[in-house]
């Protein structure tokens, strides 16, 4: 394997492989085959292919991230799993059953098994905690009795049992999405769909929004769908992940295979986000792309899987017989897997720097040189 | 001011209340559902209906722009029609009551839309249907806005009563012409005009009071 090639040409990416759709019938939750959504074109505006021949499922009992940028067609896909839309083509089959094909009062009684949460909670102001909880059960036509209940339940599983009678108004953002969970949990739904929950919240609330997702997750078995353009969200909770991107499934599969080895530019810029590869702006005003002569050269080793980046450093020292410096290195643990990049400066000149390179390849260690420097 | 012309004044007093109140009540029922109606059917909304929203906007815009005294005169026909007869308080209702529910239907129409969009989205992926999203939703959060627009037709009401004389309608307007200006009786006018200030005051500040304790959106406690 060329490792300078691989990283510099990421942008030929080989075709996904078909999905075992026969396979997926009872164990997939979420099924999307061939989904394909156009907005017509209206007055001056062209139409828009938001997105185009989807075709994955989503594991039952799963928490699974739908990565993507703005634009790239994550809320279409929401929209399209809780029957708000319609595909242009395609069908989209939730717990076996056709909810794209489902019109009226078939589509609510459907979307009554579909809970979602927001980004911006969408609370109704004018209910209390205990109150805005009730609001699917209200409508599910629950009686009055029933709804305290599981009012109750509710508000202690998501922690918040003592501001049943408190107004959104006086609640923190945290508070506000523990609601929101509530919420959307009332009506026993199979599926949670989680639109951006979390990127309104400071990231330690966050990070206690997404341990109580997690918790749901693994008490009740409720399918949750984590649609995000957070790395950081994906890989603290999913499993499994999609990248989307113009409207297509770039890549998709387990999240320690797909940030260990990523293959689409997109998915590696996510990586990037997590990881830091940028390069130290003291370091990188200092680099010159040709040898310096007595100088040292400057390589970036990129750390994927379970091999920790410590042994690196170490081995190459002991191999060139010359210690290695260690400049920069960042090194994050995603689905058990170690992701990250060490940059270091190669003391001895050309023939170490060759060495140190030829090294690396042979153990399939991917590395990329940036320069040299004095 | 004589005991006779204090008489007088109450009388009035209690014959604008009573068209007020009846034909705020009526155009309620009737501005309130096409005011949620109208912030509601256009192309693709809740009850996506754009001709009938159309149409039913141009009747509102051509209700609200013909002069108050034109229609009171213009639709004396259809006055008779209701009432039985074309004079007095209990007919002056009816043209209060045209006028008003157009005017009460655009305040309402304009306080369900300011209802955040995300909310309807929110009630519609639990499955609620449409009718529950105007009750449940749409009116609750709305509430603050729509007592405020309650008070506001009130207030305009209590003006357009005053010009209901012209068709012996009666109520303090209606003396204050007579006896103030007609029959050069500046203290009549005076009073008339202190009750009128006095009732606007009550209404308005009932109807703030009532909006703030519906308005959940501020921190009180």
């Amino acid at each position: 394997m060329n490792v300078h090639q691989s990283l510099t040409t990421a942008q030929a990416v080989a075709p996904l492989p078909p999905i075992p759709l026969a396979s997926g019938a009872s164990d997939a939750m979420i099924r999307f085959e061939a989904v394909s959504k156009v907005y017509p074109a209206y007055r001056d505006k062209p139409s828009v292919h938001a997105l185009q021949a989807i075709d994955f499922a989503i594991p039952r009992g799963s928490i699974t991230g739908v990565i993507g940028r703005s634009g790239a067609g994550k809320s279409s896909l929401v929209r399209l799993i809780n029957g708000l839309e319609k595909p242009s083509s395609g069908r989209v089959v939730i717990d076996n059953s056709e909810i794209s094909a489902l019109a009226g009062r078939e589509l609510r009684l459907a979307q009554r098994s579909i809970g979602m949460i927001f980004q911006h909670f969408n609370l109704l102001s004018s209910r209390t905690a205990a109150d805005n909880i009730a609001l699917p059960l209200e409508i599910a036509g629950w009686s009055r009795a029933d709804i305290a209940v599981r009012v109750a339940e509710l508000l202690e599983l998501v922690g918040i049992a003592d501001k049943y009678d408190r107004y959104p108004s006086e609640l923190s953002g945290g508070q506000k999405q523990r609601i929101g969970i509530a919420r959307a949990l009332a009506t026993r739904p199979n599926v949670l769909l989680s639109d951006e929950a979390t990127s309104a919240l400071d990231p330690q609330t966050t990070r206690a929004i997404l341990d109580l997702l997690a918790n749901i997750n693994r008490e009740l078995g409720v399918t949750i769908v984590l649609i995000t353009h957070e790395m950081s969200v994906v890989r603290q909770l999913a499993k499994e992940v999609a990248v989307i991107d113009g409207g297509q499934v770039v890549e998709r599969g387990h999240v320690a295979e797909i940030f260990t080895h990523p293959r689409h530019p997109v998915t590696q810029a996510f990586l990037s986000e997590v990881i830091g590869d940028s390069v130290p702006v003291s370091l990188a005003s200092r680099l010159s792309p040709q040898p310096v002569a007595g100088g040292q050269a400057v390589l970036r080793v990129q750390v994927r899987g379970t091999e920790a980046g410590d042994t690196v450093v170490a081995r190459l020292s002991r191999e060139l017989s010359h210690d290695v410096a260690l400049l920069s290195a960042r090194i994050d643990e995603i689905g058990g897997q170690h992701v990250g990049s060490l940059i270091l400066s190669i003391p001895g000149g050309e023939a170490a720097a060759r060495q140190a390179l030829a090294y690396l390849s042979q153990h399939d260690i991917l590395v990329e040189r940036l320069g040299h420097v004095a | 001011m004589s005991r006779e012309l204090i008489n007088l004044i109450v009388q009035a007093t209690g014959e604008s209340l009573f068209m007020v109140s009846v034909a705020a009540l009526v155009a309620t029922a009737l501005g309130l559902p096409l005011g949620v109606f109208l912030a509601t059917s256009r192309k693709g909304e809740l009850f996506a209906a754009p001709s009938a929203n159309g149409l039913l906007g141009v009747i509102v815009n051509a209700a609200r722009s013909t002069p108050f005294i034109i229609l009171v005169v213009a639709i004396i026909p259809f006055t008779r029609l209701i009432a039985g007869t074309s004079i007095g308080s209990g007919a002056a209702i009816v043209p209060l009551t045209i006028a008003a529910t157009p005017f009460i239907a655009r305040l309402v129409e304009a306080a369900i839309r300011e209802v955040d969009a995300g909310l309807i989205e929110t009630a519609s992926s639990f499955g609620a249907s449409p009718l529950q999203i105007v009750f449940k939703v749409l009116i609750p959060e709305a509430l603050p806005g729509l007592v405020l627009a309650l008070t506001l037709a009130v207030v305009s009401l209590l003006g357009y009563s005053a010009m209901v004389g012209a068709v012996g309608g009666g109520g303090l307007g209606d003396l204050g012409i007579r006896y103030g200006y007609q029959r050069f009786m500046p203290e009549m006018m005076l009073a008339v005009v202190v009750v009128l200030i006095a009732l606007v005051q009550t209404v308005q500040t009932a109807g703030d009071y009532l909006a703030r304790r519906v308005n959940r959106r501020l921190r009180h406690r």
